[in-house]
Parts: C-alpha cells; sequence; structure tokens
C-alpha cells in the first residue's frame, strides 16, 4: 500500500500526443466548468424535446443483445 | 507472450420513428437507415468511378448491391474501413474493423458514429410525410430493454478459461466507475434501494457470472468460443457488460485498460492478487448504483475493499508489469505508458472530486448536467424532463444531440475520424479487406471477419482464408495489391 501511495504523488504527466487540451490547475478548472455548465444550462430549454413525458414515454425498444 | 490483444467493438444503436402515431417495425427501420448510407456511398463511388480511368470497371455492376454479404436477407455491408453495418436484433449495429490499439478502436468506433449520423441525414432526408428517424447510442429504453456494446479481444487459447474468467471478472465489475455512460434512475426495481442516478446503463440487466447467453440472464463473463481466427491458436473474449460511451476518455480507458489486464493474466502476472469478489454480480450493481464510489465490496478471502481501491491495486500491479514488458500486445511500450497515464489521472480525479472529471468520463458530464437542471428548477429525480435529458444525451443527430453541447476532452483528431470512415487501419487483416472492396467492389461477394470470397464470373466462387489477425496488413500486402490489376491477378498471386 505504500507503494500505492508513493505512485499516487508522483505528478501527473501529459504523454498523449493527441490531446488537445491541458487540464487547468484544479480550483480554476472547477471553476471553469461551472461558468461552462451555467451557460449551458441557460439555452438547454431551447434543445430539449418538447413534451419530455411523451417522448420518454413513446422510446420502447425491442430488446438486443 | 501475450498475444496481441486486437480489439474491436460493436454497438447496437437504439431507433425510433417520430412524427406519426405509428409504431415503427424496427427491423424496416434499421434496414432503411442503412440503406440509404449504402445507397449513398455508391452513388459517390459511381462519381469516383467516373473520374478514375485507371481503375478496372470489368464487372462492375450498377445493379448489384456494391457492397451486400450474400448470406443473410437481412441489411448486412462489409465497408471500404474494414467495418460491418448490419440489422441485428431489431437494431442497427456496426462493428469496427480489427484494431491493435485502445486509440485505433476509440478512433473506429467515432467513425462509426459518423456513419450513424450521415445516415440518418440521408434517410430524413427522403421522408416527406413529416416522419423522421431517430437514433440513440446508450443500452437501455429506460424500460427495461437493453441492447448491447460489446468489446472483443483476441486471447491465446493455450490460457485456460476459467483462470480467465476468474482474474478478469473484479476488473469487469469496478472499471464502470470510469466506463459508465450514467442513467437516471433504475430499470429492475429491487426492494429497500433508492437509486437516483447511477454510473451505468447495463449493470441493471447482469444475472449471472458467467455463461453463454447474451439476451436474456446476461453473463458478466460472456463463454462465446467463436474466434473468427485459427481456433487451434485463439480465443475471443467477448465482453458484453460495457456501456456504449460517447466520451472518447471513457472509451479509451475500457479497451485501453481492459487489453493491459488481459494481457498481464495471460503472462500470468496477477501476483498473489486476492481480489475475487463474493458475489459478482451483487457487486456489479452495487458499484454501478453508489455515485460515492465507496460501497465496500465482499472479498472472497474476507474482508472487503471498494471499487476504486481495487483499480489502485489493479494499476499498481500494471506498472509493475510495464516494467518488466515491451507492452508489444498493447500497441507497444509507448502507447502502454499512454494508458497507465491516463489510468493514472482518472484515478485520482475519482479519489479527489469525481465531479472535476465532467469534461472525461461519460457518467460525471451526464450528471452534473442533468442534476445542475434539477437543482435550478427543483425538481425531483422522477421528473420525466430529467429522463428526457438522460435519453437526449445519447441522440445522433448533432443538432439534439446534449453530449455534443458539453466541452468534453477529445483524443483522437476530427480528420483522421473522417479518413477513418472509409479507409481501413493499417495493422491488421482489414487492411486487406478494406482495401479489396475498395479496389474491387462488385468482385467481392461476401466478406466475414476471416475471409473474403470473390465472384469472377466463372464457377466457383474463390475464397481467400483470413486466419491470422494481423496478416494481410498495409506492410504486407501493399505491394501485391498495386501489382495486381484484376482480381483474378490476386487470386493467382495467391493461389487461392
Amino acid at each position: 500500500m505504500a507503494e500505492r501511495e508513493l505512485k499516487k504523488k508522483q505528478s501527473q504527466s501529459k504523454t498523449n500526443p493527441e490531446e488537445t487540451t491541458q487540464a487547468p490547475a484544479s480550483s480554476e478548472k472547477g471553476e471553469k466548468i461551472k461558468a461552462e455548465l451555467d451557460d449551458l444550462l441557460d439555452e438547454i430549454d431551447g434543445v430539449l424535446e418538447e413534451n419530455a413525458e411523451e417522448f420518454v414515454r413513446n422510446y420502447v425498444q425491442k430488446g438486443g443483445q | 507472450m501475450a498475444v496481441a490483444k486486437v480489439c474491436g467493438m460493436e454497438t447496437e444503436y437504439g431507433i425510433a420513428l417520430r412524427g406519426t402515431q405509428q409504431v415503427a417495425n424496427p427491423i424496416v427501420a434499421s434496414s432503411l437507415l442503412i440503406n440509404a448510407y449504402l445507397k449513398d456511398l455508391k452513388k459517390v463511388s459511381w462519381d469516383f468511378e467516373d473520374e478514375s480511368p485507371g481503375v478496372d470497371a470489368r464487372g462492375f455492376s450498377r445493379d448489384t448491391s456494391q457492397f451486400a454479404e450474400v448470406e443473410s436477407s437481412l441489411v448486412n455491408a462489409v465497408l471500404t474501413n474494414g467495418a460491418r453495418y448490419y440489422v441485428d436484433h431489431a437494431h442497427p449495429e456496426i462493428s469496427t474493423p480489427e484494431c491493435t490499439n485502445a486509440l485505433d478502436v476509440v478512433r473506429f468506433d467515432r467513425a462509426g458514429e459518423k456513419i450513424l449520423t450521415h445516415s440518418i441525414q440521408v434517410a430524413n432526408s427522403s421522408f416527406s410525410n413529416g416522419e423522421f428517424l431517430v437514433v440513440y447510442k446508450n443500452n437501455s429504453d429506460r424500460k427495461g430493454n437493453s441492447y448491447g456494446t460489446h468489446e472483443n479481444y483476441l486471447m491465446d487459447r493455450k490460457l485456460a478459461f476459467s483462470r480467465l474468467a476468474r482474474e478478469i471478472m473484479p476488473h469487469l465489475i469496478t472499471r464502470q466507475i470510469y466506463t459508465g455512460a450514467g442513467k437516471v434512475g433504475i430499470e429492475i426495481p429491487v426492494d429497500n434501494v433508492k437509486v437516483d442516478f447511477q454510473l451505468t446503463q447495463r449493470a441493471d440487466f447482469f444475472e449471472e457470472p458467467i455463461g453463454l447467453e447474451t439476451t436474456l440472464k446476461r453473463p458478466i463473463v460472456n463463454t462465446r468460443d467463436e474466434p473468427h481466427a485459427d481456433v487451434e491458436k485463439y480465443r475471443r473474449l467477448h465482453v458484453i457488460v460495457g456501456d456504449a460511451n460517447l466520451s472518447e476518455v471513457s472509451n479509451y480507458l475500457k479497451i485501453g485498460v481492459t487489453s493491459l489486464v488481459l494481457s498481464m493474466i495471460e503472462d500470468d502476472y496477477m501476483p498473489n492478487q486476492n481480489w475475487t469478489l463474493l458475489n459478482p454480480v451483487e457487486a456489479l450493481k452495487k458499484v454501478s448504483w453508489d455515485i460515492t464510489l465507496a460501497q465496500p465490496l465482499e472479498l472472497e478471502a474476507g474482508g472487503t475493499i471498494t471499487a476504486l481501491d481495487l483499480q489502485w491495486e489493479l494499476y499498481t500491479s500494471a506498472t509493475k508489469y510495464a516494467e518488466n514488458s515491451a507492452l508489444d500486445s498493447i500497441g507497444g511500450y509507448q502507447v502502454g505508458i499512454e494508458i497507465l497515464h491516463k489510468w493514472e489521472e482518472i484515478l485520482h480525479g475519482l479519489e479527489n472530486d469525481p465531479m472535476e472529471l465532467s469534461n472525461q468520463l461519460d457518467w460525471v458530464a451526464k450528471y452534473q448536467l442533468i442534476e445542475g437542471y434539477r437543482q435550478r428548477h427543483g425538481l425531483t429525480w422522477s421528473d420525466d424532463r430529467l429522463a428526457a435529458m438522460d435519453l437526449q444525451y445519447h441522440d445522433m443527430r448533432p443538432e439534439k444531440s446534449l453530449f455534443a453541447r458539453l466541452p468534453m476532452k477529445k483524443l483522437v483528431d476530427e480528420e483522421s475520424v473522417i479518413d477513418a470512415m472509409t479507409n481501413p487501419p493499417t495493422d491488421t487483416r482489414a487492411y486487406f479487406r478494406g482495401r479489396c472492396l475498395q479496389k474491387w467492389p462488385s468482385a467481392v461477394v461476401a466478406a466475414n471477419w476471416d475471409s473474403l470470397v470473390f465472384d469472377l464470373g466463372e464457377d466457383p466462387l474463390r475464397k481467400i482464408p483470413m486466419m491470422e489477425p494481423l496478416k494481410g496488413t498495409a506492410a504486407h500486402v501493399d505491394n501485391l495489391l498495386e501489382s495486381c490489376s484484376t482480381p483474378a491477378d490476386l487470386l493467382d498471386k495467391l493461389g487461392s
């Protein structure tokens, strides 16, 4: 378990060359996510299907694998 | 040494016809969707054909279905990227081509999404009566009917299946903490259990630890023995317990970490592991139902462990494995190290505050969106608007998709995804399949995972077996294909 703690404390490195964004510092990141979520929630009623109850009720599938 | 973890994924999509009071036959709807795509492709191909005088046009007939398999009356097509696009169990389903690494599976799964989206656009443009098809990349209709997303991994037949099943089970149960696509509520009610939101789409539907079924009494470890390769050498582990992911990170870890753990099992590198869970089916559900990730799971050896701690244990073993292995089986050392780094980063995030992973993991992204909406409007968890948001997260129409509006982290670039819609991976037998379909579309009358059948206009049909998943790569066949101007040339040179 000590080794695990060691691993967990190691600084995280980004090695994936195809990643396009870098994670900002933790608190900053949390604020950014919250602001983005607020913006999204502002516009979401315009995207949601109109009659939620009917929309959900009418979606019936045959079971698959 | 572990055999190459050649892998791929098959996804059944949900489908419905809207703008009508009639209930559409789902098989007809699925066929219409796929045929719309194939007809559109054919049109493009004709244009290309007209502009490419160097391509052999003999035998190219506008009357034959360009990519249709002859084995089934249901729509069943093989695409030039090596994928299979077909109707299965009343759902449109697409299988990625065989890949050698997790990032390629993500890329070809994304290409599959684009193929579905394009299919919807073409199909819906043909309706003139206000009807339209909607398609969801999820695994449940929220009424107890589930449809699957399956992973496939090439395995060494020498490994005893009982050991494989025992050693992979703890991983399949605990990986849900990063592979889950999230779901509002619970579909198979259990006494004294209240679930507002759970990690996965699929956990509710599993009833057995091990078994052969896929549509009822679903097992955590599936025993289907159909390698689609040399049966003396290989197995194919068919994993049916995963969710359909839209998040590239969730998808990448689902395939990448599982490939790594399977290689460790094959290399007998699960040192002193005491991670066998006492009640696997119960544990699967416990993990899925608890978004705090704090549920203790009972171990067969006594004591308990949380899903997160079990994943940390697996991670620690994997780092030791990486110190002693070239990781060739999962695409090489650098590929393996990237998987380990992402795995570690996500486990850290889950430990610190899962909500900080809302731009990386499906279940967190969906939860944060729906919980934000719920709080803003003062709704209870049973409100239909939340269930509708759950469904709409997975909508394959870009203008309706909630997922598409989220700032999710990307792992594969868009250009390579578009390329993967029509071109095969270069490093598996899918390359040979895809290139032959590109070069001689009308001569290939049937394509399976392990063979191609040509019709040269004379009896009998001629079959090229492809029993080795890593033979038929660009390195193997590019020169050969270049040197052949007709399929007859190819068959003569191959001696088939």
